[in-house]
């Protein structure tokens, strides 16, 4: 079953189109990535898909949800870990946790049995007292996940989570990713090679605004010719496949 | 309880910045005990307790300015409004959970300006709790224009505008610190064509319980927050939907 159906999903500012005529369908459960280089239309996909921006053309569907007429309906089933670190810096983390309970309307039994589990989950649980601006950038980014976590939601969007993280903040990070594997449906996107062969189950190329390729990331090497990830993946954006 | 819940969080980022904390009371107390003592040592009347407390409580808004447009300012440069943005939290959740939280702040600054005042030997009466309660519409009009500021400026932006500009001019066009008189002609007219010298002359009506001098004021006061506060719902809609 599809979790996610983009149709014709088109964006365009002004005489830039950042995405153009998208047609993906991603399966419920997958860990999907979106790979390109910058400027490839990653982000803008995204913030189509999280009802940030709304498509200039097309519609794209989320677990029966338009993201056109249903916005309302679509923000109640997904949760969103943007780019940049979005936490409230002057809050502790348990309260950057229990605002997200409030903001998805739990009372408070339900609100201290959600900071639990996830303080517990992403090992939150010695520095739930310390304020989130005070954190490194990889407890951040943890943060910021396990907030986005917070709406139980079944498609959760991570935008570039492991930018300017160190190497072991990253390989926790991709520990963290993993645990949720299977439980709900991912959309990462990431400028790693590495990452996206590492985590995904299917992997999109995009390349100015356009999907270029998409399969797993054995099937990329394989219509590549390439053995190695990366290598595909240049072959790929430099369309020299076919 | 959305409502609630981003109203807590602003209360909390407001309050827990010592900067603020610092301006917003500590300022407006210096400047009171300051002229205080001047006024204490000179033989004419320029800085009169009585006409100065209502009008530094005035003054003292335009740090709520500042607060709630840094405020919005930093949230939307850090993505957490854009995190916010995909939940269902709705336009008016962040428009009134930016504005109600700073109000009782805006009071809370007037009582403490009032009680220091006291102290200094400003008569206790009754009217002091009704210019508090007439605080209530001036901090609206002053945290709308907050709104306004953080919807389209940056936080480097806000800090100018907010902080140095929009101060300057609470302060020097309200008619707190001399007599508009004084100067006359235009700088006067632009004064009274703005709203900050009859949110002052408001504040001491009611202090000074003359209730027919009440109401041209709190007219013009009402009609800048009503424009502000549209624009500024305005704006913050605009950049939302830019987001």
């Amino acid at each position: 079953m599809n979790a996610i159906q983009t149709i014709q999903l088109t964006k365009k500012y002004k005489d830039l189109t950042a995405v153009e005529r998208l047609d993906l369908e991603i399966q419920k459960g997958d860990l999907f990535s979106l790979l390109g280089v910058n400027g490839a239309g990653k982000t803008t996909t995204i913030k189509m898909l999280t009802c940030l921006t709304k498509p200039s053309d097309g519609d794209a569907i989320i677990l029966g949800n338009s993201i056109t007429k249903e916005t309302a309906q679509v923000k109640k089933i997904i949760g969103v870990s943007p780019q940049e670190t979005a936490v409230a810096p002057n809050l502790t983390v348990r309260e950057n946790l229990e605002l997200m309970c409030g903001v998805y309307g739990f009372p408070n039994e339900k609100k201290r049995a959600k900071v639990s589990e996830l303080s517990e989950q992403f090992e939150l649980t010695q520095i739930l007292h310390k304020k989130a601006g005070k954190l490194s950038g990889g407890w951040q980014r943890r943060l910021s996940i396990a907030m986005a976590l917070i709406g139980e939601p079944k498609i959760l969007f991570l935008d570039e989570p492991t930018l300017g993280l160190d190497v072991i903040a990253r390989s926790e990070l991709w520990d963290t990713i993993r645990s949720l594997k299977g439980k709900i449906t991912i959309i990462l996107t990431t400028h790693y090679m590495e990452e996206a062969e590492e985590l995904s189950d299917r992997i999109g190329i995009m390349k100015a605004g356009r999907l270029l390729a998409i399969g797993t990331a054995e099937e990329l090497k394989e219509k590549a010719g390439t053995d190695k990830f990366e290598d595909a993946f240049v072959k790929i954006v430099k369309e020299e496949v076919k | 309880m959305r409502l609630l819940t981003f109203s807590g969080r602003t209360a909390k980022e407001i309050l827990r910045d010592p900067l603020n904390l610092g301006f917003g009371l500590g300022f407006p107390l210096v400047l009171l005990i300051l002229l205080s003592a001047i006024q204490a040592n000179i033989p004419v009347s320029l800085f009169e307790i009585e006409s100065l407390t209502p009008g530094i409580t005035v003054f003292g808004l335009s740090f709520m300015t500042l607060f709630s447009a840094t405020l919005i300012a930093k949230d939307r440069e850090s993505a957490l409004l854009q995190r916010l943005y995909t939940t269902p939290l709705t336009a008016t959740d962040f428009i009134f959970g930016y504005v109600l939280p700073v109000l009782p702040i805006g009071m809370m600054q007037s009582v403490i300006c009032y009680l220091a005042a006291m102290i200094l030997g400003l008569p206790i009466t009754i009217t002091i709790l009704y210019a508090i309660f007439f605080i209530l519409p001036v901090a609206l009009l002053f945290i709308a224009v907050g709104l306004l500021c953080g919807s389209v400026f940056n936080t480097k932006q806000v800090g100018g505008i907010c902080g140095a500009l929009f101060t300057n001019l609470a302060a020097w066009l309200s008619g707190i610190w001399f007599d508009l008189n004084l100067v006359g002609g235009v700088f006067k007219k632009i004064a009274y064509a703005l709203p900050f010298v009859h949110a002052v002359e408001l504040e001491r009506a009611v202090f000074d319980g003359i209730w027919t001098n009440v109401f041209p004021h709190l007219f013009w006061v009402l009609g800048y927050g009503v424009a502000i506060s549209g624009t500024a719902v305005m704006l913050f809609l605009r950049q939302m939907k830019r987001q």
